[in-house]
């Protein structure tokens, strides 16, 4: 009873927040629509006892994807007026965008059937004794295991090409060098000079040490390092 | 007495009772953590601190949260104003919800959850949120700025605190905090993953916006960061969570590596002192570090922070996570599971 109330509650907030996410004006309050929908489908996923999903849903979409997000749309300069000057222009093609897709959909549903195991296997999702974040490692990491892993390669390899893109290396740019400055001794930057009392500044010659290049890499950075 | 708890109105009552169990205490330490600080960063210093106030300053924080509640509350014109008044409570509450999952003996826990360990990560990287929405609802430079360093830096040090988690949870097998203490019966974890602890710990120091790593408020630079805008209640909201968060990442450091509640040698004199005070003995040892830390360390520079955060802690700890998923499966030592 108080399940099945639970239940068309978040639901209804889903619903509702889904829409808003679509109709609100300004973007910031779209995205935070957004992560209210996802609060809902996680504890949607709770209801339905799945309460591994519905961590990870609110770790990775709401404490990681949707912070990028708003950390990105806070930083846009919307112009609504602008925004709202194409509409008419673009609603034929948005019109029939939204036909077709619509009948994808309904082409998609008058098809769908059950396979004869289901109801069977929706009653009991989990085998008996076994929780529910066990039950998924068993699946995943076995029979899977391939996809599981190809999956994570796809993902690596869009991290990467996403690094090589943004990654560049500017010359003449003074950068902090941690390794630099842990690797400079006293002897590459400090010369104890004896002075003969009034005879004016003399610079004595450093004998050529066996690493002298590397300390002028280290002096280089010294005005900007050591803090 | 069972009969009645095993109505509902007998078992609501009896949750509520559970949560005011856990929230006033909490409170409560959050007000003389706020002592504490000025105590120990006073004597630090070779100051006397709050003394003034009550015996030895005692009623300190009280006198405090009397003056900020009768501060007028002030949002700036250009603000948000649900927003902006949303995200102080936002902060508090994240601050206190997350207790429901703490065990702070063995069965003394509100929610007994399978998934403990995934809902406290869940809950604290959401409070993010109470400070980019506060930086932005404010519609002021300074917020702003708080807020992005704020959302960087949390982002950043969340992923090496994921990984040290997996790395306890591979010794543990289960997601559940109970279980994570009870598997340190033996041997607290802080012995064998002895780098992981000290990475968790500095992480928890940046996740919480704790010196060295205060730059969202950054009070010399952008004078006080997200929350320049806030006063009165919004600004005691922001403080209150910001310091049962300090507490809550104390105790979760206890829970994976010190512990939890269980006493340090197995023996008579140290079995006499019950669970839950040797938790709390070992929270305010981690709070005491937070706040030696603080009169300590400098604050860094941000490129420095972003420096250790990615190019230190998180080979490191990816690094460790094969070294004991390796080291464990060599061994046979594998936790069989459920």
């Amino acid at each position: 009873m108080i399940v099945t109330l639970a239940f068309y509650a978040f639901a209804a907030v889903l619903i509702a927040a889904a829409a808003m996410v679509v109709l609100a004006r300004n973007p910031v309050h779209a995205v935070l629509y957004l992560i209210l929908a996802f609060f809902n489908a996680a504890a949607l996923f709770l209801l339905a006892g799945a309460e591994f999903l519905a961590m990870i849903l609110v770790i990775v979409y709401v404490g990681a994807v949707a912070v990028l997000f708003l950390f990105v749309v806070m930083m846009l300069d919307v112009n609504f007026a602008e925004l709202r000057e194409g509409f008419v222009r673009y609603l034929p093609i948005g019109a029939v965008v939204g036909v077709i897709l619509a009948a994808e959909l309904l082409f998609l549903a008058s098809v769908w059937s059950l396979s004869a195991e289901a109801p069977r296997l929706l009653a009991e999702p989990v085998p008996a004794g076994v929780d529910n974040t066990t039950a998924l490692g068993l699946i995943l990491y076995t029979d899977y295991f391939y996809l599981f892993q190809a999956s994570g390669v796809i993902l690596l390899v869009a991290m990467i090409g996403a690094i090589v893109l943004t990654l560049r290396d500017r010359p003449g740019v003074k950068r902090q060098d941690v390794a630099a400055q842990t690797a400079r001794r006293v002897e590459d930057t400090l010369a104890l000079v004896k002075m003969k009392p009034g005879s004016g500044m003399i610079v004595v010659p450093k004998p050529e040490a066996s690493r002298g290049e590397e300390r002028e890499r280290a002096v280089e950075h010294t005005p900007h390092g050591g803090h | 007495m069972d009969g009645f708890l095993a109505t509902p109105v007998g078992h609501f009552l009896f949750v509520v009772a559970a949560i005011l169990a856990i929230m006033i205490p909490v409170l409560v330490g959050v007000a003389y953590l706020t002592y504490a600080e000025r105590k120990v960063l006073a004597a630090i210093q070779l100051r006397k601190g709050p003394n003034v106030v009550g015996p030895f300053g005692l009623l300190q924080p009280f006198a405090d949260a009397l003056k900020l509640l009768m501060k007028e509350t002030v949002i700036p014109s250009g603000a948000n104003r649900v927003l902006f008044l949303f995200a102080p409570m936002l902060t508090f509450a994240l601050a206190l919800i997350a207790w429901a999952v703490i065990p702070f003996g063995p069965g003394l826990v509100l929610a007994d959850i399978n998934v403990g360990i995934l809902y406290l990560f869940a809950i604290s990287s959401l409070g993010v949120y109470g400070i980019i929405i506060a930086g932005w609802a404010s519609n002021s430079k300074y917020a702003f700025l708080g807020a992005l360093r704020s959302a960087a830096q949390m982002v950043s040090y969340e992923v090496s605190i994921g990984f040290v988690i997996i790395t306890v949870l591979l010794c543990v097998g289960s997601l559940n905090l109970s279980r994570v203490v009870e598997a340190q019966k033996d041997l607290w974890f802080v012995v064998p993953l002895f780098p992981m602890f000290i990475v968790f710990f500095i992480s928890a120091l940046a996740e919480t916006n704790r010196a060295p790593f205060d730059l969202p408020e950054g009070e010399s630079e952008i004078v006080a960061g997200f929350f320049v805008e806030y006063s009165s209640m919004a600004f005691a909201m922001f403080f209150l969570g910001e310091y049962a968060n300090m507490i809550l990442m104390s105790a979760m450091t206890s829970i994976l590596f010190l512990g939890g509640w269980l006493p340090p040698l197995d023996i008579a004199p140290f079995t006499w002192i019950p669970g839950p005070v040797w938790f709390a003995l070992k929270i305010a040892l981690c709070l005491f570090v937070f706040l030696w830390v603080r009169a300590t360390f400098p604050r860094y520079r941000y490129d420095q922070l972003m420096r250790l955060g990615w190019k230190v802690f998180l080979p490191l700890s990816l690094l460790w996570v094969v070294l004991t998923a390796g080291a464990l499966k060599l061994l046979g030592w594998l936790p069989t599971g459920a």
